[in-house]
């Protein structure tokens, strides 16, 4: 079993740190809307939900993280600096890793930016 | 300074947000400050990198020095700056709209304000006493923390006092609360914040935040029939006889509608017609007489038929209601 994933030549991966930022919003603002909506029926408070925040924060940060690090070896570790523009199959496997490593930079801000007001509200206001 | 004259106007008087008058409107404003600082700061440095870059003499760099500039300029710094006024914003949340579900439910005064096109009608509940009724105006005691409950008996309203906070939907069918403390006495204005028809531009309210023992003083008042209902006797038949009261409420009459505005204590109102119209005994009768032409669209029939004598009889009479 290998801890780290073979190389696969598919355009698909290029997607998988902007879906773990889409599945994080979703989760956290879903999950913060249930709780409010259904509080007096569940055993925890708020600071349940904050606690779910970070958690899936975590999980999807550490996702993002390896993603990332896929994306920078397809990239060659940076060994070629962009633009990789040729025609060459080489200069479009670089290409995508170096476009990936970006979104997954773009979705590590983002997810942290969705789950910064969890840090700071405490409680459902309606 | 005459060119700027016309901005800096919007920066004060009893409908701005910069002129605070309220611990939230105070937040509200320290974030604005900040966050012009901030974009001021932003602006200054990409000028000067602008004009750095289109000097005559310029150098040229390496391509490996701008890549740098570009990562850590265009990328890092933004992300870090926007992670700041961020975390910033969101830290003031809780100030912002201060939430303590228990203390605003038993708040010693709550208000509650329903909009209505085009006017707002208004209750005060007091700790130890009975429901009070009124319209087109909130009065409210310095340093208090007040609830206010807010509802729509037709379509969305906002209800916005810039002076004194933040601004809050009124949405048929939800109550929202929102609570706001005063910290200066002085009358405040508050327009309707959400396009609600044909005269939702002249949909406002008279914000009065008095000292506490003042206003409890006009409150008590405000509880019992004004001591002008006796008076003007002919204003207050015509008033009856011409069917006012079957839309409006005046205490001590037999009027009891409920469709229009609680005239009880019109008198001593700040304004007239949601804060449009001056509030004196000609105020009223141009509201009675060209309804339709103050007010396009309102829910009131305008009374141009009726003799002008009539019509200043129960406008002295309702002037007389304070
Ligand atoms: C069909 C119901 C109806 C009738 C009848 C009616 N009104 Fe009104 N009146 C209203 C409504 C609704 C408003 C609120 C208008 C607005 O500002 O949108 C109003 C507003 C007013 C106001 C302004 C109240 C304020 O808070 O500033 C006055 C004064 C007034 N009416 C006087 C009269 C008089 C006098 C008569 C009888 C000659 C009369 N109304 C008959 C519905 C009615
Ligand atoms: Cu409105």
């Amino acid at each position: 079993m290998r801890l780290i994933p073979r190389e696969v030549e598919s355009l698909w991966t290029l997607f998988t740190a902007p879906v773990i930022w889409a599945g994080h919003f979703l989760a956290a603002y879903i999950g913060a809307a249930v709780f409010c909506a259904k509080q007096d029926l569940l055993p925890f408070g708020f600071g349940g939900v904050r606690a779910y925040i970070a958690a899936i924060t975590l999980l999807a940060l550490a996702g993002i993280v390896l993603a990332g690090f896929l994306a920078w070896r397809q990239w060659g570790f940076g060994a070629e600096d962009p633009p990789h523009q040729g025609w060459s199959r080489e200069d479009r496997r670089r290409f995508q890793g170096f476009a990936t490593l970006l979104l997954c930079a773009l979705s590590l801000v983002a997810v942290v930016f969705t789950a910064m007001p969890a840090i700071f509200i405490a409680e459902c206001n309606p | 300074m005459l060119t700027s004259s016309p901005f800096l106007a919007g920066c004060a008087g009893i409908q701005s947000a910069l002129d605070p008058a309220g611990v939230e409107a105070d937040a509200v404003a320290a974030l604005f400050w900040v966050m012009v600082a901030g974009a001021a700061v932003i602006w200054l440095a990409v000028m000067g990198v602008l004009y750095y870059a289109t000097r005559r003499d310029r150098v040229v760099h390496s391509e490996t020095f701008a890549g740098r500039v570009i990562l850590w300029a265009g990328a890092i710094l933004p992300t870090l700056i926007l992670t700041a006024l961020l975390a910033y914003g969101l830290s003031m949340m809780p100030r912002l709209r201060p939430w303590d579900a228990r203390a605003a439910e038993d708040a010693p005064l709550r208000i509650e304000v329903v909009g209505e096109q085009f006017w707002w009608r208004v209750t005060y509940h007091r700790d130890g006493m009975e429901p009070v009724v009124s319209a087109n105006e909130i009065r409210m005691p310095v340093g208090e923390r007040v609830t206010f409950t807010l509802r729509s008996a037709d379509v969305i309203h906002a209800f916005w006092i810039p002076s004194l906070g933040g601004k809050m939907d009124m949405i048929p069918g939800r109550e929202n609360t929102l609570t706001l403390e005063a910290t200066k006495a002085g009358i405040y204005r508050g327009p309707c914040a959400e396009f609600c028809g044909s005269s939702h531009a002249l949909m406002a309210l008279a914000a009065v935040v008095m000292e506490t023992g003042a206003f409890d003083e006009w409150l008590a008042r405000q509880a019992e029939p004004s001591p002008g209902v006796g008076e003007n006797e002919a204003g207050r038949a015509a008033f009856l006889a011409n069917g006012c009261g079957a839309c409006h409420a005046v205490a001590g009459t037999e009027a009891n509608g409920t469709i229009g505005p609680d005239l009880s204590h019109l008198g001593s109102r700040v304004t007239l017609g949601a804060g449009i119209v001056e509030n004196s005994k000609a105020g009223i009768g141009r509201f009675i007489a060209e309804t339709d032409h103050v007010k396009p669209g309102v829910r009131m029939p305008a009374y141009r038929a009726l003799p002008d004598e009539e019509i200043d009889a129960i406008a002295g009479w309702l002037k007389g209601l304070e």
